[in-house]
Parts: C-alpha cells; structure tokens; sequence
C-alpha cells in the first residue's frame, strides 16, 4: 500500500516536473528577448499605467511610495490570471495526453499555476529592486507577504480547478470568465487606493475586500510590504471576524474546486 | 490464492456506453434551457462494450481481434484506465503501460533530445533514469545527429524510431499495444518484431490488439474476437484469427449481383436467358446454382460458360457445363427451364474476384457461336486464402438437377 503510494507520486513529481519545464521551454519560444520579456511586459504595462493614473490623473499623490504600490498590484493581479486562465485551458489543451495515457489529472492544472508562480518570482526581483530605489523602509510586517502570496495560491488554484473542469463541457466559461476578471480588476482597486472607493461608499469598499480574497491579498500586500499607511481591509473593518472571512474563503475555494475536479476528472478522457 | 496470484489482468463484465447527443451546436436559447433542465436531453447512448469478460495470465501474449467499431479501442482504453467502465470492473496487478499511439506527448517545438525526457517521464522515468538510458535510445533511433534539432523537423519515419526507441525502455509488467506496427518501412517492422520476441522472451505479459493475423497467429497464444461489443470467441490466437476471417468472407460472399439487382454488363441474343444465379463459398468449396430458361423456340447444344476473373480483369479460371468432370449436355426445348449446379473447390488466393456467366452455342470447333445471354460481373467474391496451393486441382463437379417447379424457381429475377 505505501508503496503504491511511493510510486503514484513518484510518478506525479517526475511528469509534473517535466511539464513545468516544457510549458517554460515554450513560453517565449522563437522571440528574440525570451525571458527578458517577463520582466518586460509588467514594466511596460507599468510605464503606461503610471503615466495615466499617477502623472496625468494624478492618482496616489497623498500616499507613500505609490508607484510601488502600483507596480505590486498589477503583477499580483497578472499572476492571479494567469493562474486561473491558464488552469482554464489546462485540461482541454491536454487533450491529446488525457486520451492517449492514464496520468493524474491535476498535474496539468498544476504544472500551469507553477509556471506562473515562477514568473511572479521572477517579476518579484523587479519589485524588490523598484522598493530599493524607491527607498521603501523595511518592516517585520514585510514577512507576512510570503502567507499572503501562498493565500493568493490557493485561492488562484481552487478557482483554476473550478474552471478547468467546467471548460471541459462548457467552453463558454472561458468568455465569461474574461468578464469576470475584467470586471474584478476594477473592483479590486489597483489602478487606485481602496480609499477611492471608500470615500464614496465605506460599506461597498467593504464588502468588494471580504468577498474577493485577490483584492484583499494585493491591499493587504501593499499595506504590509510598502507602506502601512495604505488602507487595507483591517484598516478600513473593525470587526475582526470578517477580516478573515477571505482567507477562509480562498481555502474553501480550494477545496470545493479540487473535490469537484477530482470527482469529474475520471471522464475528461472521453468528455473533451 | 495461487489462481489469483498469476491473473495479470481481469476485466469482469465490463460494459461501456457512450452519451451522444442530438444537437452538438445548439442555439443559445437551447443552451439556456438546457442549463435549466439537464435532464431533458435529446441523445443516444450508444453501446460500445456489452459485458465483457476475460482474464490474462502472466507471461500471456494475448491478443485481440475485431473488426473497426467492434469496440477493440475502447476495451483498451478502459484496460489502461483512460475510460472509466460504466459498470464492471478491471484488475490489474502490476505496472500496466500502453502504447496507444507511439511518442505520447511528443511537441514539436522541443528538441529530440528535449522529446525523449518528456516521453520518458510520461512513462515514469525520471531525469536521472533517462540520463542512464539516453545513451542508448539515441543509438538504437540511429539519430545521433539530429538530437539537437526540433522534432518539427524530423520526418514521420524519424519520429516514429525516437518514440519506438524510448517505448521499448519502458518498464512495465504488462504492456498494452495498440497496432503500433502499423506505420513504418520494413526495416523498422523487424526491429520491431525482434522486440516482440525479446518481450516473449522474458515472458512479459502483453495484451496486443492488431488487425495483423499473421502476427496474431505468431506471437499470441492465446485471443478474443470482439463482435458488436461483445467477446465472439475466446481460445488459442489460430482459432480465434481463424473465426476472424471468417468474418469477412461471411460478409463478402456470395454477393450476387444477379440477385441483389446490380447486374454487370449484360448482352446478346436472349433466345436461352440466365434467370437466376446463386453464387456461394466457404473455405473449402464454392457453388453455383443457375436456373437457365428458353424462349419460345428449342434450342439444343448450349454452353454455360464461367468465368473468373482477378482484379485486373485477367481470366484466371474457366469452367463450363462441357469442361468439368463430367459433361453436361444442355438441350432446351421451348419454354423450359433448367437448373445445373456447380459444385467447386475453393482454390482462389487472397484477392477480389470478378465472375461472368456467358450462355451461348457450344459447337465442336474451339469458337464460340450465337451467344445468348453474356452476363460479366454476375457475382463477385473475396477470397481469403492466405496460403497459395501450388499443387494441379480438379476444378470441380457439375451436376444437372431436375426442377421441381418451373415456375417458382423461374420468379427471381423477374
């Protein structure tokens, strides 16, 4: 029996790893700047936002190291999508495999959120270098950030597994799962502070923190790792109970999404 | 316990049927409703295994036979736990690894090299396990060169080695292959056949599904025929590779075009007609039964001449009612009807063949005369012989046989 176990994820580590390499082999295949564009691409996306929101619209000007602020925000709200986006397509671009040989599933759903999990690595050394220059002052609180970024996992992956699995029969998902971010981008205040919203309407700001854990892990980031005095969800909520209504949220995510691609997962096969 | 113990694997009433729906490209208004009511759906489910049942033995070379869409592929798939059964069981004790199509996973944006690690962690090795054995896989494919470049620029043939190449590593108790003999040129079947021999060797167990009854005969030892579903026969691979060709000589024979209304060409003068003609054949004998009619006038010394024809329309026999063993003589006087019987031995090598029947005036010199009714492609039948019997054959017997009634025997045609 343990060495059944032994070998199924002996099995499960060699392929997964395989596959991590192979999706980071192909990533930038045939472009003239390979990985270089994974720090690119935020950079530039960076530049244009910056010069938009910060010095034409004039967004932030009241908060601490905010162009920082900015730049966190949308490679973590980058990494979320291409976690759930990428763990969309996972199973139905596996096809060919899924129907030629009997490997456990979840290693592609996987094998995806790890490849973006590297490049949010990477894309972190940018950060670090951005906070530098910037002169951001350390803090005990910046330890929180690696729990933050593990809740944002696995709120990512859960929801990746929900939809990877609802891909297989009903491939409209992925148009509206494109709404759906979209629209949770603005929702989530990163362009702008949470206080924008805020001061409009406290309770709205509220409840867009509670019930979406990819906002309430990007303020929360902001607030421990740059500046403490960019509002986040404990900032703005007294009641402690509700702070933690998004972590228990991500978990619940998580498990839902891997119990419902568990019990789907026997028929991708001959479903896709 | 001692049963149980060298069973590789037993599939037990294993029933398989697919959902398919009516409408796969539905409006959105469908698909609205459908979302509100999913039972409601117009489909059929169709039945690809109907309760199958067998074991396999350690160290059997067992294969399975059957024709397309008898659901041989979907047997396997289940055998390697791809398809789920949607009741019924397989066990499986052991490392079970198929080979449903070779180079599983296989990109063509990767390098060769880059290719055999992916293929050989889908097999289950891991880097330091393929780092052992590259050497050797490259040698064996004979692609030494060609390992830094992407397999997108490879030719099928060289694909087809590297994937073989990293298959043969594969270390498994029992091995599922499915027709992977099937591409390739000749030099590549015998390394594969020796590969073959190797694994019986080492008293591998295999489960080998192939529409190849030469090397079903040779490798397996023992077989199922799968039928619509369900297991046909079950026995030594010569019976069961036998009970499969007889499947397709049961559908190939005896297509009378006569009967079945696609008459061939037809001519002549129609005094002495062919109104009815029954062609059959098993493995052993071929007959032909014929009712043969007059007009109005009697008509005396007329020849019924056959012939079979090959596929490139060369004559490659030719009998008559005066040629077989005994000569019959067919003398008609007006309005009568005959019925003459041939009664042959299926000598015909593997092939298609083409039979005419052309009635005419027998006369003394070699040379036909007035022909009467000449119908090619009468009949045409598939002959399944694999083997090619060199020894001189009597053709056959012929036999004139009363008929009963005229007039049933007559309608047929009409």
């Amino acid at each position: 029996m343990l060495n059944k176990i032994y070998t199924r994820y002996r099995y499960s580590v060699i392929l997964l790893r395989e596959l991590v390499i192979t999706d980071f082999r192909l990533r930038y295949q045939g472009s003239f700047l390979g990985y270089l564009w994974s720090f690119l691409r935020p950079l530039f996306l960076f530049a244009i936002l910056y010069t938009i929101f910060v010095i034409f619209l004039k967004i932030g000007r009241d908060i601490p190291h905010w162009p920082v602020a900015l730049l966190l925000g949308i490679v973590m709200w980058n990494f979320f999508t291409e976690v759930t986006t990428g763990g969309l397509s996972a199973v139905t671009n596996r096809g060919g495999l899924l129907r030629k040989i009997n490997f456990p599933k979840y290693i592609v759903v996987i094998s995806g959120t790890i490849s973006a999990f590297i490049n949010l690595l990477l894309n972190m050394v940018i950060i670090a270098i951005f906070m530098v220059i910037n002169q951001v002052e350390l803090s005990w609180s910046m330890l929180l950030f690696p729990i933050l970024i593990f809740e944002l996992f696995t709120f990512g992956m859960g929801m990746a597994f929900i939809l990877g699995t609802i891909n297989v029969k009903f491939r409209d998902i992925k148009y509206i799962w494109e709404i759906i971010t979209r629209g949770a981008f603005y929702a989530s205040a990163i362009l702008f502070p949470i206080t924008r919203i805020a001061e409009v309407n406290l309770d709205v700001a509220k409840i867009l923190l509670i019930i979406n854990p990819a906002a309430q892990t990007i303020q929360d980031a902001r607030h421990f790792l740059i500046s403490d005095k960019i509002p986040t969800l404990h900032t703005i909520q007294d009641t402690w109970w509700l702070t933690i209504i998004p972590v228990l949220l991500s978990v619940a995510v998580f498990i839902v999404g891997a119990l419902y691609f568990r019990s789907r997962s026997p028929y991708f096969a001959e479903d896709i | 316990m001692n049963h149980t113990r060298d069973v590789a694997l037993s599939v037990s009433n294993v029933k398989k049927s697919f959902y398919l729906p009516h409408h796969t490209n539905g409006s959105a208004k469908e698909a609205i409703t459908q979302l509100f009511k999913p039972k409601d759906k117009g489909g059929d489910y169709y039945h690809a295994l109907m309760g199958v049942s067998f074991e396999v033995k350690k160290g059997d070379f067992f294969g399975v036979v059957g024709r397309n869409g008898a659901g041989k592929s979907t047997l396997l798939k289940i055998m390697a736990q791809i398809y789920q059964p949607t009741s019924g069981q397989v066990k499986v004790s052991g490392k079970l690894v198929p080979f449903i199509e070779l180079g599983v996973g296989f990109n063509n944006n990767l390098t060769g090299r880059q290719n055999v690690y992916l293929n050989g962690a889908m097999l289950g090795f891991s880097k330091k396990e393929m780092d052992a054995r590259y050497d050797s896989i490259v040698e064996f494919a004979e692609l030494e060169k060609f390992m830094d470049q992407k397999l997108k620029n490879y030719s099928s043939g060289m694909r087809v080695r590297l994937a073989f190449s990293v298959a043969i590593q594969a270390d498994a108790d029992i091995l599922l292959l499915d027709e992977v003999l099937a591409v390739g040129d000749a030099s590549f079947k015998k390394k594969c056949y020796a590969y073959f021999d190797t694994l019986k060797e080492m008293k591998k167990t295999i489960i080998f599904v192939s529409h190849g009854m030469g090397a079903i005969r040779e490798y397996c030892n023992k077989a199922i025929l799968i039928e619509d579903g369900k297991i046909a026969y079950q026995g030594s691979a010569d019976e069961v590779a036998d009970r499969y060709m007889q499947l397709f000589e049961d559908k190939s024979k005896e297509k009378s075009v006569a009967d079945s209304g696609q008459a061939g060409e037809r001519s002549g003068s129609k005094k002495v007609t062919i109104d009815h003609f029954n062609f059959t054949k098993n493995d052993e004998k071929m007959k032909i039964d014929t009712t043969i009619s007059c007009g109005e006038h009697e008509i005396n010394n007329v020849q019924l001449k056959i012939e079979i024809k090959n596929r490139n329309k060369q004559v490659v026999a030719a009998f008559s009612n005066l040629s077989v063993d005994k000569i019959v003589h067919l003398n008609f006087e007006s309005n009568e009807t005959k019925r003459l019987l041939f009664d042959m031995k299926n000598i015909y090598r593997g092939g298609r063949y083409h039979v005419s029947a052309i009635l005419c005036e027998a006369n003394d010199a070699d040379e036909d005369g007035e022909i009467y009714d000449q119908w090619d492609n009468i009949a045409e039948f598939s002959s399944t012989g694999d083997v090619v019997r060199y020894q001189v054959v009597n053709p056959g017997k012929l036999s004139l046989e009363p008929l009963e009634t005229n007039e049933t025997q007559k309608t047929t045609r009409e």
